[in-house]
C-alpha cells in the first residue's frame, strides 16, 4: 500500500436524500481516480476546510463511487450538504472487506442496523450478480422508524430475485404495517442452514453483539459471523494509531473482522 | 557489522563533527540547555555536554557535574530522535478552491534535511528500528527522511537508575543499524568502529591511532559491566500473553488513581508514533491546509467516536498505552514497542514506573 494522505478531487454527480439525516452521494473523479475497491472497504472523504471522515463504500460502477452518509458531526454535515456539482476529496480504498467470494456455496444472512445497510449493499449486489454461487440469501433490515429505512425503492428488485427480505422498525408510524422490534427478533423467520451459513452484520456495536449472539443460538459459529468495526480514524493507512481495538488496527486489519476475533474484544469495556 | 576498516582510537570528537558538517550533514547530538541534556543541532563538538551527568529517578531529573569530562555519561534525553524522524508537527498539503468549486491539492515539495545523529544509544537505535517498521512505508514521508540519516551510535557505559535496556534486549551495546559506533573511555578518548560503508569512509578521514587490544578489551568490559548495573527489569515470560490476559486486572484502577493522563510518557517515548490531523482555512475561505501533529492515547478525544470517547476512564487509557507498548505491538508490528530507555519513568510527573506496573500485572496474574 502506498502512503498518501492527499485526497483526489471527486465531483458530486448525484445526490439523494435517504432520510432526515442521511444522504447518498454519487461521486465521479475530476481527474485521477482511486484504485479498485471491494465490498466492505472504505474511503477517507474530505470536505474542504472542514476535515476528513472514513465512510464505507455503498456502491458504484467503473470510476463512480457511491457513499451513503449520515449527518452526525461537523465533517459528515458538510459532506451531506454538498450539492450536485460540488467537489469533495477522496482517498482509498482502505481496509479489508467482507470477502463474499470466500462464502461461495453457503447461505448468506445479511443483518443491517440503520446506516449499517450501506456497507452491506455491495455484498448483496455482488451475490445477486453471481446468484448461482450462493445458497439462500436472507437480508434482515432494522431502522429506527419507517422514514429511516435505507434504499426502500430497491426492495422490490431484491425480492424479485428470491432474496428473503425481512424489515423491522423500532417505532412504527401510522402507515406502518410491518414488524416492530429490534432486528434480532427477525432471525427466527430467516431461512438458512446454520452449519452452512456466512453472516454479514453491520450496525451499532451493541446490535452487532446481540445479533452475533442470536446467530450463535441458532447454531452459526462465531467464525462464520463477520462484523464491520468502527473506531476513530485519522489516516486510514495504519500510521496514526487512532483506530486500535486491542491487537487490531481497524483500518488495516478491519473494518471487517470475524466475530471469533472481534467478539471477545468488543466485550471488554472501553478497550 | 562491516569490519573492512580497523577501529580507531580518537582523542577528540572535533574532527568527526567537522567532517560530518563538511559532508553537508546537520549534526544533531546531546547538549546542555535549560537544565537538561537535550538533543539539538550542534555547530561543533564543543557543544557536547562534557563533564555533565544526570541523576534520575521516577518523576525526577537533575543535572550533575562530573569530574571526568565525559560527554556521553548521561541518561536518555527527554527529547528523542523521533523529533527529527517523525516531527511533532508537519504540513501534509494545501488545497485551493477556485470560483467553480474545483479543488487543487498540493503536497510540500522540499527535500528533507540530511541529519547526522551523534550519540545514539543502543536503546534509541532499537527505537529507530521500531519506528522504521511502523512508519517506514517505502517512498513515504518517514522513509524519505530516514534514508538521509547517518547514525553515530554510542555504546552505553553509564546506565541510569531508570534504565532497563538489558531486559528489553536493546542494549547496552550497539549491535547494528549504525554507521559508526563510539565507546567513551577515560580521558575522554573514544574507540570508534565502523558499521557501514559510509562509516568506513568517515573513519578513514579521521585522525587517530590504532587502539591496541588492551583498549578494545577495556571498552568491551565497560559496556558489559553496564548491563549488570541496571536497577529495573520487566517480568519474565510472554508479555503479549500477559497483557492480553490482563484486560480486566485490578491494577489498572490502582495505577489510574495515580496517573494524571498528561501524556508526558507518550511525548518522551522514542517509539510512540500516534498522530492526528488538523484542518484549517485562510480568511478568504479559498485555501485550506492539513497538518499532522503528534497525538497521545491519553488525550480524551483520541478515541472519540460519534458522541463520546471509547476510552473515557483514565484506567482504560493507561491500559491502552501499556498494553500497546508491551503487548499488542507484537500483534501489529511483530515486536515489542518498549526499548527500555526509561524516559517514561523519569518524565512522569507522578513517577509511575512502567516496569513496576508490568511486574504488578504479572504478580496479579499468578494470584
Amino acid at each position: 500500500m502506498t502512503e498518501t494522505m492527499t485526497p483526489l478531487p471527486y465531483r458530486v454527480t448525484g445526490r439523494r436524500i435517504e432520510a432526515a439525516d442521511t444522504v447518498t452521494l454519487a461521486l465521479a473523479p475530476v481527474g485521477e481516480r482511486i484504485g479498485p475497491w471491494t465490498p466492505g472497504q472504505f474511503t477517507m472523504l474530505y470536505a474542504f476546510g472542514v476535515g476528513e471522515v472514513p465512510i464505507s463504500i455503498s456502491g458504484g460502477d467503473g470510476a463512480r463511487i457511491r457513499h451513503t452518509v449520515r449527518d452526525v458531526g461537523a465533517v459528515s454535515h458538510a459532506v451531506c450538504g454538498t450539492p450536485v456539482g460540488g467537489v469533495l476529496g477522496l482517498r482509498g480504498p482502505y481496509g479489508c472487506g467482507w470477502d463474499p467470494d470466500s462464502a461461495a456455496g453457503a447461505d448468506l444472512v445479511l443483518v443491517a442496523g440503520g446506516i449499517g445497510l450501506a456497507p452491506l449493499r455491495p455484498v448483496l449486489e455482488h451475490a445477486l450478480a453471481r446468484r448461482e454461487r450462493y445458497g439462500r440469501v436472507a437480508v434482515l433490515v432494522g431502522a429506527r422508524t419507517p422514514a429511516d429505512l435505507l434504499y426502500p425503492r430497491e426492495y422490490p428488485a431484491w425480492r424479485a430475485v428470491g432474496v428473503q427480505l425481512l424489515v423491522t422498525v423500532d417505532r412504527a408510524d401510522a402507515g406502518w404495517g410491518g414488524h416492530v422490534g429490534v432486528v434480532t427478533t427477525l432471525l427466527d423467520q430467516a431461512r438458512f442452514t446454520p452449519g452452512n451459513t456466512v453472516a454479514f452484520v453491520c450496525g451499532p456495536e451493541l446490535m452487532m453483539r446481540f445479533t452475533a449472539r442470536a446467530l450463535g443460538d441458532r447454531g452459526v459459529p462465531a467464525g462464520a459471523v463477520r462484523v464491520s468495526l468502527e473506531r476513530n480514524m485519522r489516516c486510514g493507512i495504519a500510521l496514526c494509531g487512532h483506530c486500535q481495538l486491542g491487537p487490531l488496527l481497524v483500518c488495516r486489519d478491519g473494518p471487517v473482522a470475524g466475530y471469533d476475533l472481534a467478539g471477545p474484544l468488543l466485550a471488554v469495556k472501553e478497550l | 557489522m562491516s569490519m573492512a576498516i580497523e577501529p580507531l582510537l580518537l582523542s577528540t570528537l572535533a574532527p568527526l563533527v567537522a567532517a560530518l558538517r563538511e559532508d553537508g550533514y546537520r549534526v544533531v547530538g546531546p547538549t546542555v540547555r535549560d537544565g537538561a541534556i537535550v538533543l539539538d543541532e550542534l555547530e561543533s563538538a564543543d557543544a557536547l555536554p562534557y563533564g555533565w551527568g544526570v541523576d534520575v529517578e521516577p518523576g525526577g531529573y537533575r543535572l550533575r557535574r562530573r569530574a571526568d569530562g565525559a560527554s556521553f555519561a548521561h541518561a536518555a534525553s527527554p527529547r528523542s530522535w523521533k523529533s527529527y524522524l517523525h516531527p511533532p508537527r508537519e504540513p501534509l498539503w494545501t488545497a485551493s478552491r477556485d470560483g467553480a468549486g474545483d479543488l487543487t491539492v498540493r503536497e510540500p515539495e522540499e527535500e528533507p534535511p540530511r541529519y547526522a545523529f551523534l550519540g545514539v544509544r543502543a536503546c534509541d537505535l532499537r527505537a529507530i528500528a521500531v519506528l522504521d517498521r511502523v512508519l517506514g512505508t517505502p517512498g513515504g514521508r518517514y522513509a524519505r527522511r530516514r534514508e538521509r540519516v547517518l547514525i553515530v551510535a554510542v555504546n552505553c557505559t553509564e546506565p541510569a537508575a531508570t534504565c532497563f535496556c538489558a531486559a528489553t534486549g536493546s542494549g547496552p551495546a550497539a549491535r547494528d543499524g549504525f554507521d559508526l559506533a563510539l565507546t567513551e573511555l577515560a580521558g575522554p578518548r573514544y574507540l570508534a568502529e565502523s558499521g557501514s560503508e559510509r562509516g568506513d569512509g568517515l573513519l578513514s578521514r579521521l585522525p587517530g591511532e590504532p587502539p591496541g587490544d588492551t583498549v578494545v578489551t577495556e571498552a568491551r568490559a565497560a559496556v558489559a559491566a553496564a548491563a549488570g548495573r541496571m536497577g529495573r527489569s520487566l517480568p519474565e515470560g510472554d508479555l503479549r500473553e500477559l497483557l492480553a490476559g490482563a484486560r480486566t486486572a485490578a491494577r489498572w484502577d490502582d495505577v489510574s488513581a495515580r496517573c494524571l493522563t498528561c501524556g508526558n510518557c507518550t511525548m518522551v517515548c522514542p517509539t510512540c508514533f500516534c498522530t492526528t490531523v488538523e484542518d484549517s482555512t485562510d480568511l478568504t475561505g479559498g485555501t485550506a491546509r492539513r497538518d499532522e501533529r503528534w497525538d497521545s492515547c491519553f488525550d480524551i478525544d483520541f478515541s472519540y467516536l460519534h458522541g463520546g470517547p471509547v476510552r473515557a476512564s483514565a484506567a482504560a487509557r493507561y491500559r491502552q498505552w501499556l498494553s500497546h507498548k508491551l503487548g499488542t505491538w507484537h500483534d501489529q508490528f511483530g515486536e515489542s514497542g518498549c526499548v527500555g530507555c526509561g524516559r517514561c519513568i523519569v518524565w512522569c510527573p507522578a513517577g509511575i514506573d512502567i516496569t513496576e506496573e508490568a511486574n504488578a500485572l504479572a504478580e496479579e496474574a499468578t494470584r
